[in-house]
């Protein structure tokens, strides 16, 4: 079992994020809690004090996509927590795929905060961790990284990029007894998908998905796909060959 | 979004807690759900004081998850511990201890009200005090509470000391009310509904308090039991047919009714205790696809003694007894919102397999009988009161209508006012 005494959260205001959070704290967790929304920060970090108040919870204000500023934030993450040992990332944006279409400067701001921003922090943090010779580095991409899709091949590509660079990474860390965990939600009822028509059997709520990401960061998992039954979908929609696959509008 | 407001486009809106009203109140026509359970954050808990501030769709099981093992317990709690704050307020529901706490408003220290226009009003009883009380039971229509500061009350343990004992028909249950009253926080008693003649009315009344913490200490069978989530029971599917027909219900009555009775002192964890119900997910549907109507009235002290005899015969005269009747007096705190239910009298409450016709006149009998006694019936539990009996219960409704946001509406509000 990992340790997850010493988290840091970055994107604690999505939905899923800050139900981990709560769970985490729960379990006696202190976190530094990473947000771009000053007063949205203020109010979960108020929250997680309230049903935590022996736990030190620490609020920061940054847009991840600031890269210059990741090396500071990690610094200043590892001195107020007097240590780490898990990082979770979940910030993200889902583009509308036609704005991304008809315009690039769009589809490359997607890119970097789904993608770029995402592998800076993990390079400096797989740094720590390998010298630490311990930690944990869990991201939630996302099933859409698994295959391109017309529906939203941008949001797809970002995240598909994120879980090759992880791949990777899990591969060079696992002698340094680092876990490399890479969350793939399916449907998931949050802010990032209002809109959606969210009836149906495949629709999940972000506190069970939130069980699931603790679980899978203790247990220290590779590829995790929640809830499960994704693992099953998505292996079906991998192994379509493209001659079919690029006829299917999905 | 998580911080409340309400969207950009124009309404009109209904207000959504956790849906646990049985009636319309959170119900719409042709108005958007908004729907108030992702406002779930707590905003400061003391537990020196007890004082909570909380969003309002945080629920009555969150409140208590978080505070009981620190000394503290809802001031009110109703039926059920799956409702949230924001809904416990807009219906000021009531719980066994009305007689000694009042309704859950009288707890409120104050609310962040926010209007479809962007306003936010925070009201207390020395601030906005109209909004206050026209808000404390005010159905979800004078706008959307955002937060709440809540008193709690001190407890010493999280399990309750429960004395039960029968009454063999109303006369008893009156006299044993009294007594039971003077002595005891939380009171309620079961009335078999088929009993007729000498036994009209008989029951078990039950009566109970938080264990303090000497007696929690001195009994070793007493450890935490929190009932989680995955261990209730649920009832998976709608019964074909209403299992509480006549018959089953008399075996249920009269194996209730036979129940041995403990003598004084069992113990009960307070979710037993408190939320029966709770332990069966989707119990509704033991009463089959055509579903069941709730029947709560409230009967002023000078009316309640021939009122609810007489509602009673005529329940048991019609056969239809029900699966939960309850019966209790509420005490003499006055109301505190416009429109609360809550008021000095008994109430009953029973509810009924939906058998169309049969149901129906039984239930205009039952109106007449509210209505010439004076009373009230519950909004909460309703889905077919008359529009006068509503007016002539609740006189401040004319008051009330000035407080209600433009773009909120409700299928209750528009069934009593036209
Ligand atoms: C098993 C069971 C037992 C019960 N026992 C009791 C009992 O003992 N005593 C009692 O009094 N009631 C009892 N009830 C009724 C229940 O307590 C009330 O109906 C309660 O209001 C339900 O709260 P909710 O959050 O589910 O609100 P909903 O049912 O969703 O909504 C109720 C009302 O609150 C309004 N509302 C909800 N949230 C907000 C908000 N944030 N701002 C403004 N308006 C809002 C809605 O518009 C609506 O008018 C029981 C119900 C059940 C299912
Ligand atoms: N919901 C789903 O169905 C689903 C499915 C698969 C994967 N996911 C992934 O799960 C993760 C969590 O999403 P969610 O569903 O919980 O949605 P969410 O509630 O919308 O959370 C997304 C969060 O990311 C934050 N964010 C975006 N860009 C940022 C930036 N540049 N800097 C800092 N924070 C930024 C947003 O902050 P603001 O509030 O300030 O905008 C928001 O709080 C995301 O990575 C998402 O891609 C979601």
């Amino acid at each position: 079992m990992n340790v997850l005494n010493k988290v840091m959260i970055i994107g604690v205001t999505s939905s899923i994020a800050e139900h981990t959070a709560r769970q985490l704290v729960g379990k006696g967790a202190s976190l530094y809690c990473v947000a771009r929304n000053a007063e949205k920060l203020d109010s979960i970090v108020k929250d997680l004090n309230v049903r935590a108040p022996n736990s030190n919870i620490i609020g920061a204000v940054m847009d991840i996509r600031d890269s210059q500023g990741h090396m500071k934030l990690l610094d200043d993450a590892i001195n107020a927590l007097g240590g780490l040992d898990a990082i979770l990332v979940a910030h993200g944006t889902l583009p509308i795929q036609k704005d991304c279409e008809s315009s690039w400067e769009t589809t490359l701001v997607e890119i970097d905060t789904n993608a770029l921003s995402v592998l800076s922090l993990l390079t400096l943090v797989g740094n720590y961790f390998e010298q630490q010779r311990r930690g944990v580095i869990a991201v939630i991409s996302s099933v859409a990284g698994d295959r391109g899709r017309q529906s939203n091949y941008v949001y797809g590509a970002a995240k598909g990029m994120v879980s090759l660079f992880m791949q990777g990474l899990r591969n060079r860390l696992f002698k340094s007894g680092v876990s490399v965990v890479n969350i793939k939600p399916g449907f998931v009822d949050t802010p990032m998908t209002v809109g959606f028509e969210k009836t149906g059997p495949l629709w999940a709520q972000p506190d069970s998905v939130a069980s699931g990401i603790v679980k899978a960061m203790e247990k220290g998992k590779g590829d995790v796909y929640l809830p499960w039954f994704w693992a099953v979908v998505m292996f079906v929609i991998r192994h379509i060959p493209d001659a079919i696959f690029k006829r299917l509008s999905l | 979004m998580r911080l409340a407001q309400f969207p950009s486009r124009n309404g009109p809106f209904t207000v959504y807690g956790n849906g646990r009203s049985y009636g319309d109140v959170c119900l719409t026509g042709d108005a958007t759900l908004l729907k108030t359970r992702h406002l779930d954050r707590f905003i400061a808990f003391d537990p020196d004081t007890g004082v909570l501030e909380c969003q309002a769709g945080v629920t009555l099981q969150e409140v208590l998850d978080l505070t009981v093992s620190q000394g503290w317990f809802l001031a009110v709690t109703p039926g059920t511990r799956f409702a949230t704050v924001g809904g416990a307020i807009a219906n000021d529901v009531h719980g066994k201890n009305h007689h000694s706490a009042g309704s859950f408003g009288h707890h409120v220290i104050s609310l962040e009200l926010v209007r479809s226009d962007g306003e936010i009003l925070t009201c207390s009883l020395e601030e906005n005090p109209l909004w206050f009380q026209a808000t404390l039971g005010g159905l979800g229509l004078t706008g959307l509470i955002a937060s709440v500061r809540l008193q709690l009350l001190a407890i010493e343990s999280p399990w309750m000391r429960v004395v039960s004992q029968r009454f063999a028909n109303l006369s008893e249950f009156w006299e044993l009310n009294k007594s039971m009253e003077a002595n005891w926080p939380y009171t309620v008693a079961w009335v078999d509904c088929l009993a007729k003649g000498a036994n009209l009315g008989r029951g078990v009344y039950y009566a109970a308090k938080h264990l303090d913490a000497h007696s929690f200490q001195s009994s070793e069978s007493l450890t935490p039991k929190p009932l989680s989530r995955e261990k209730t029971l649920t009832f998976p599917l709608d019964s074909p047919i209403s299992l509480v027909n006549n018959l089953s219900l008399r075996a249920f009555n009269s194996l209730y009714f036979r129940k041995p009775v403990e003598p004084l002192g069992g113990f009960a964890h307070y979710v037993p205790y408190f939320y029966p119900l709770d332990a069966i997910r989707h119990w509704n549907r033991i009463y089959g696809r055509k579903g069941f109507y709730q029947y709560q009235c409230v009967l002023p002290p000078q009316t309640s003694v021939d009122g609810i005899n007489a509602m009673l015969q005529a329940i048991s005269k019609s056969g239809q007894g029900s699966f939960l009747a309850v019966l209790k007096t509420f005490g003499e705190r006055p109301a505190a919102g416009m429109l609360s239910f809550p008021r000095p009298g008994a109430t009953l409450a029973l509810d009924f397999p939906n058998r169309e016709g049969h149901t129906q006149s039984l239930f205009e009998t039952l109106d007449s009988i509210v209505h010439e006694a004076g009373g009230a019936l519950y909004p909460a539990k309703d889905a077919r009161m008359p529009a006068e009996l509503f007016r002539q219960a609740f006189p401040a409704w004319e008051q009330f209508a000035h407080y209600i946001d433009p773009q909120l509406t409700s299928n209750f509000w528009k069934r009593i006012t036209t």
